[in-house]
C-alpha cells in the first residue's frame, strides 16, 4: 500500500479554508490539553506527598486559651494536659506543638550556615516540640538522637529563645550538608547563636502547602521548646492503632475535665490527618479536576469537529470516490486516502500546537511563577491529538470507502 | 424578512441534526466554562468600595534595607509596617482619615457563666477607620479621637456577636467582658463583610470565608493591655526583646496602615511627607540606606499583593481557550454547512437576491445556533456556578454569583461569538457564482 501524498495535498488546495480551521483547532487544544497535563500532573503529585507523621493513627487538637494568663501559668497548664492526654486508654502519646505538617500555612526561617552570610542557604519549616514530638508523630530517626527531657525549655507567647541543638529533617540536612556529616554541625535558622544538629529524622513535611513552599519541600526542623503561648496550643495525639476514634472522643473531654478556661473551636478544634489532609490539598486537587474537565470537553470537541467535517467532505465528493473506484481503486485504497488527508492535517496542528504550548508555558512561567513544562508532556498531548483525528476520521472515511462505484454514473 | 430567513434557518438546521447539536454543544460547553470562571474571577477581583478606593492609600516604608531584606529572603520592601512607624505616623496624622490596625483574637466570656467561653476574631484600630472605610452601624458608632488618646475601654461589635451576647437588642453602653477586661459597646456594625477583605490584605489575603469580623477594639488599649498580634509577623531580623513588648520595640512587621487623601494635592503632600520622614529617619541614624517608600492606591495594592489567586487566573485563562476552541470549531462547521448548500444560494442569487440577502440569511443562522448554544450555555453556567465550590476554594467559589448581568453576558457572549465564528462561511457563501452552480446541475 503505497501512500498517496500528491493528491491528497492538491485535493485539500480546494477546501483551504475547511483544513486551515481544522488545523487551528488541533493547534489549540493541544496548546490547552499539554498545560492542563502539565497542571494536572503537578497538583496530583502534591496530593501524594508523604508527610512523614503516621497519618491513620494521629489528630490535632487547636485548643485555644479563654483567658490571658502569664506563661508559666500557660505552661503548667500545658503540661497537666499533655500527662492527662497521655494517660487516656485509647492514646499512645501526645506533645504540644507551635504547629502540624499540612497544617496550610505556619512558621519558617531562612537558614544561614554563618551569621555574617547575607544571602540564606535555603528556607526552613520551624517546630517546636518536647521529647515526645518524634514519637507522637510517628517520625523515623535515622541519625543522632532524641531530645533528652532536660533540654527542653518553655517557649512563651513571641519569645526569643534560640536553643543550642535541634533535630532537622533529612530533606534540610541534605540540602545544607550535601556531603551527609549533618550531625554536630552548627546553623544558624535566623538565630545570633548556631545551634548544633543532634539528629536527624527521616521525612518531615513543611506546614505550608502552597506552591511558593514546593523549592523547600521537605525541610523542617524541630527545637527543644514547649509551646506555651498565651493565645492558644496545638496538641498533637498518637492514638493506638484502631482506636483513633475513642481517642479523638476522649481527648477534649479529659482536657475539659481538667479546665474549662480553653475553646475548642467547634469546626477545626479537633481533626485528624484525613480532614487535615484533605483541606490541605483541596485546591489541589480541584484545578486538577478543573483541567481534566476542560481537556475531557475540548479533545470531545475536537473529536466531533473532525467528524462533522470529513463526513461532510465525503458527503461532497461522493462522486469523484464513485469514479476512483470505477478506475479501479480499492476500498482500502479510499479509506487510506481520508486517513492521510487528516494525518496531513493534524501534522500540520501539532507542529504549531507544540509551539504554541511551548509559548503559553513560558508565559505563564513568567506572568505566574509555574514549573517550566517538560517536554513530555508535548509528546504525549501530540501523540493524543494524532490517534485522536486518525479514530474520529475512521468512521466518515469508512462510509466514504462504501461508496459504490456505479455513483460515478449519477448526476448528483 | 427576518421570519423568512429564521424559516430557512431553522429548515436548514433541522436537515442535519447531528451537525446543529454538535455546534450547540460546542458553543453552550465554551461560553459556560468562560462564564463560570468569569463568575469567580469577577468576585475576587472586585473593587471593594468602587465609590472610594481612589482615595484610600497603602504607605510602606523600606525600614528593613536591601541587605536585611535580602537575608530574611524578602524581595520587595515591606508590605506592612513595625509599630514605631505605626505610632509616628498615627501623631503626625497627615492625612484625612487614617488607621493603623492589627489582628486580634481575644476571648470573650459570656455574662451567663454556664456558657463557654467564645473566642472570636477582629482588629485593633484607630477611632477614624469606621468614617473612612465607611462601616456601616446598626446601633451606635466608632469611638472618637479622645476614647483613642485616653486609651478607653469601648467596642465595636459585629452584628452577629451581638445577637449571641445580647439578643437581637440595641446594646449600647453595655458591658461586655474581653480577655478578663469590661469594654462598653460603642457600636454594633450591621452586617459588614467586604470582599476583599482590603483594610489588612496581608493577613487574609483578602478572602476569609464566611466569617465577618467580631470585634474592633481602640489601638492603643489593645496595645495597652498587651493584647498580642494574632496575624502575620515578618521579621528580617530576630526580635531582641521577647514577648509582646518585644515585639513592638522589633523592626518586626505586624501592623496595617492605611489613609484616606481626597486630592491629587493631598496625594502629592502625603508623599513629601513620607519622603521626609524616611529622610528624617535616616538621618537620626535610624538607616544607612537610601529612603524609599511606596504609596499605591486601594486598586494598586491589591494588585501587588496578589489578592486574586493565579488559580483563578490561570482557570479564566484555559476555559477562554476552550471557547476559542468551539468557535473555531463552529466555524468550520458553519462553513461546511453553508457550502454544501451552494446550489440554494445560486438559485436565490439568480433570482434576483443581493449578496446582502445572502449575508442575513446566514447571519440568522448562525445567530439562531448561537442563541441556542446561549440557551443551553446558560443552564451550564447555573450548574457551573453551583458547583465551582469543588473545584476552587471555597472562600472563593462561594463569592461567585448569578445574577442578571452574568445571565445577560452568557447569552450575549454565545450569539455575538458565533455570529462572528459565523462571519467568514457566510462571506463564502455570499461569494458562491450563480451561473456555475446552476450550469452544474
Amino acid at each position: 500500500m503505497n501512500l498517496q501524498i500528491r493528491p491528497v495535498l492538491i485535493a485539500l488546495r480546494r477546501h483551504k479554508a475547511g483544513t486551515v480551521l481544522i488545523a487551528l483547532q488541533i493547534a489549540l487544544t493541544l496548546a490547552i490539553v499539554c498545560n492542563a497535563l502539565f497542571i494536572i500532573h503537578q497538583r496530583l503529585a502534591n496530593l501524594s506527598v508523604v508527610s512523614g507523621v503516621d497519618e491513620a493513627d494521629v489528630f490535632v487538637i487547636t485548643n485555644q486559651w479563654a483567658t490571658d494568663s502569664p506563661t508559666p501559668q500557660v505552661d503548667a497548664q500545658v503540661k497537666a494536659d499533655v500527662l492527662a492526654l497521655r494517660q487516656l486508654p485509647a492514646v499512645l502519646d501526645a506533645t504540644p506543638a507551635s504547629g502540624y505538617p499540612l497544617q496550610g500555612g505556619g512558621w519558617d526561617n531562612p537558614v544561614t550556615m554563618t551569621p555574617e552570610q547575607i544571602k540564606p542557604s535555603t528556607d526552613s519549616a520551624v517546630y517546636l516540640g518536647d521529647e515526645h514530638f518524634i514519637d507522637t508523630l510517628g517520625l523515623k530517626l535515622i541519625a543522632g538522637r532524641n531530645f533528652r527531657p532536660d533540654e527542653v525549655t518553655v517557649f512563651g507567647t513571641q519569645q526569643a529563645i534560640y536553643p543550642p541543638t535541634v533535630i532537622v529533617s533529612k530533606a534540610l540536612a541534605d540540602k545544607l550538608f550535601p556531603d551527609g556529616n549533618a550531625l554536630g554541625k552548627g546553623i544558624y535558622p535566623m538565630s545570633p547563636t548556631p545551634t548544633t544538629i543532634i539528629g536527624i529524622v527521616d521525612t518531615l513535611q513543611r506546614q505550608g502547602v502552597d506552591q511558593d513552599s514546593n523549592t523547600y519541600a521537605g525541610q523542617s526542623l524541630i527545637w527543644p521548646l514547649r509551646s506555651a503561648d498565651s493565645r492558644g496550643v496545638f496538641y498533637i495525639v498518637r492514638a493506638r492503632p484502631g482506636q483513633l476514634a475513642d481517642a479523638m472522643r476522649e481527648a477534649p473531654k479529659a482536657l475539659i475535665a481538667l479546665s474549662r478556661q480553653r475553646i475548642f473551636d467547634p469546626q477545626n478544634g479537633i481533626q485528624d490527618y484525613a480532614t487535615i489532609r484533605r483541606k490541605a490539598y483541596d485546591s489541589d486537587r480541584g484545578m486538577a479536576i478543573l483541567m481534566g474537565i476542560i481537556s475531557v470537553v475540548l479533545l470531545a470537541i475536537t473529536a466531533a469537529g473532525i467528524v462533522g467535517l470529513t463526513s461532510f467532505w465525503v458527503g461532497q465528493r461522493r462522486k469523484q470516490i464513485g469514479v476512483r473506484r470505477a478506475l479501479g481503486a480499492r476500498q482500502s485504497d479510499i479509506l487510506v486516502y481520508f486517513l492521510t488527508e487528516n494525518f496531513l492535517i493534524s501534522t500540520a496542528g501539532v507542529v504549531l500546537g507544540a509551539v504554541l504550548a511551548i509559548a503559553f508555558n513560558l508565559w505563564t512561567e513568567t506572568r505566574f511563577a509555574m514549573a517550566p513544562m517538560s517536554m513530555t508532556y508535548v509528546g504525549i498531548g501530540v501523540l493524543v491529538l494524532l490517534l485522536l483525528g486518525q479514530g474520529a476520521t475512521f468512521a466518515p472515511a469508512l462510509r466514504a470507502s462504501r461508496v459504490p462505484p456505479v455513483e460515478a454514473t449519477r448526476s448528483v | 424578512m427576518f421570519a423568512y430567513y429564521l424559516d430557512l434557518a431553522l429548515r436548514s438546521l433541522r436537515r442535519s441534526p447531528g451537525l446543529t447539536a454538535l455546534m450547540v454543544l460546542a458553543i453552550g460547553f465554551g461560553v459556560a466554562a468562560s462564564m463560570t470562571t468569569w463568575s469567580v474571577f469577577r468576585a475576587v477581583s472586585g473593587d471593594p468600595i468602587p465609590w472610594k478606593s481612589s482615595r484610600l492609600f497603602v504607605p510602606q516604608l523600606d525600614i528593613w534595607g536591601p541587605d536585611s531584606r535580602k537575608k530574611g529572603g524578602y524581595d520587595d520592601i515591606a508590605d506592612a509596617f513595625d509599630y514605631t512607624d505605626a505610632v509616628a505616623l498615627m501623631r503626625d496624622h497627615r492625612g484625612k482619615l487614617q488607621s493603623a490596625m492589627y489582628q486580634v483574637s481575644p476571648s470573650v466570656v459570656p455574662a451567663d457563666a454556664t456558657k463557654h467561653p467564645i473566642n472570636v476574631t477582629g482588629h485593633a484600630v484607630f477611632g477614624e477607620f469606621f468614617p473612612m472605610v465607611e462601616a456601616p452601624f446598626k446601633y451606635g458608632s466608632g469611638w472618637g479621637a479622645q476614647d483613642d488618646a485616653n486609651r478607653a475601654h469601648v467596642v465595636v461589635l459585629s452584628d452577629k456577636l451581638n445577637q449571641k451576647l445580647f439578643g437581637d437588642v440595641n446594646s449600647v453602653g453595655r458591658s461586655v467582658s474581653i480577655e478578663g477586661k469590661d469594654y462598653r459597646v460603642a457600636g454594633v456594625v450591621a452586617k459588614w463583610n467586604p470582599q476583599p477583605r482590603y483594610y489588612d490584605v496581608v493577613n487574609t489575603g483578602g478572602f476569609v470565608g464566611d466569617g465577618a469580623e467580631d470585634v474592633f477594639l481602640p489601638f492603643n488599649t489593645a496595645i495597652d493591655v498587651g493584647m498580642p498580634n494574632n496575624g502575620n509577623t515578618n521579621c528580617s531580623e530576630i526580635p531582641k526583646g521577647s514577648g509582646f513588648v518585644g515585639l513592638q520595640q522589633s523592626t518586626c512587621v505586624w501592623i496595617a496602615y492605611m489613609v484616606e487623601l481626597d486630592s491629587a494635592a493631598d496625594v502629592d503632600s502625603y508623599r513629601n511627607y513620607l519622603d521626609g520622614y524616611m529622610r528624617q529617619q535616616k538621618q537620626a541614624g535610624r538607616f544607612n540606606w537610601a529612603p524609599k517608600y511606596e504609596l499605591r492606591d486601594l486598586p494598586a495594592w491589591l494588585d501587588s499583593e496578589h489578592v486574586v489567586p493565579d488559580d483563578t487566573k490561570v482557570s479564566l485563562l484555559v476555559a477562554l481557550g476552550l471557547l476559542i476552541v468551539c468557535l473555531v470549531n463552529t466555524a468550520g462547521l458553519l462553513l461546511a454547512k453553508f457550502l454544501r448548500r451552494s446550489g440554494e444560494i445560486g438559485v436565490r442569487r439568480a433570482l434576483g437576491a443581493p449578496r446582502a440577502a445572502v449575508y442575513a440569511q446566514f447571519l440568522t443562522e448562525a445567530g439562531i445556533v448561537g442563541a441556542a448554544g446561549g440557551v443551553l450555555g446558560l443552564l451550564l453556567t447555573g450548574a457551573g456556578v453551583a458547583c465551582v465550590g469543588w473545584v476552587l476554594p471555597k472562600d472563593i467559589a462561594a463569592l461567585a454569583r448569578l445574577d442578571v448581568s452574568l445571565l445577560a453576558t452568557t447569552l450575549l457572549l454565545a450569539v455575538v461569538a458565533t455570529v462572528l465564528a459565523g462571519l467568514y462561511p457566510t462571506w463564502r457563501a455570499s461569494r458562491v457564482q450563480p451561473a456555475w452552480q446552476l450550469k452544474s446541475n
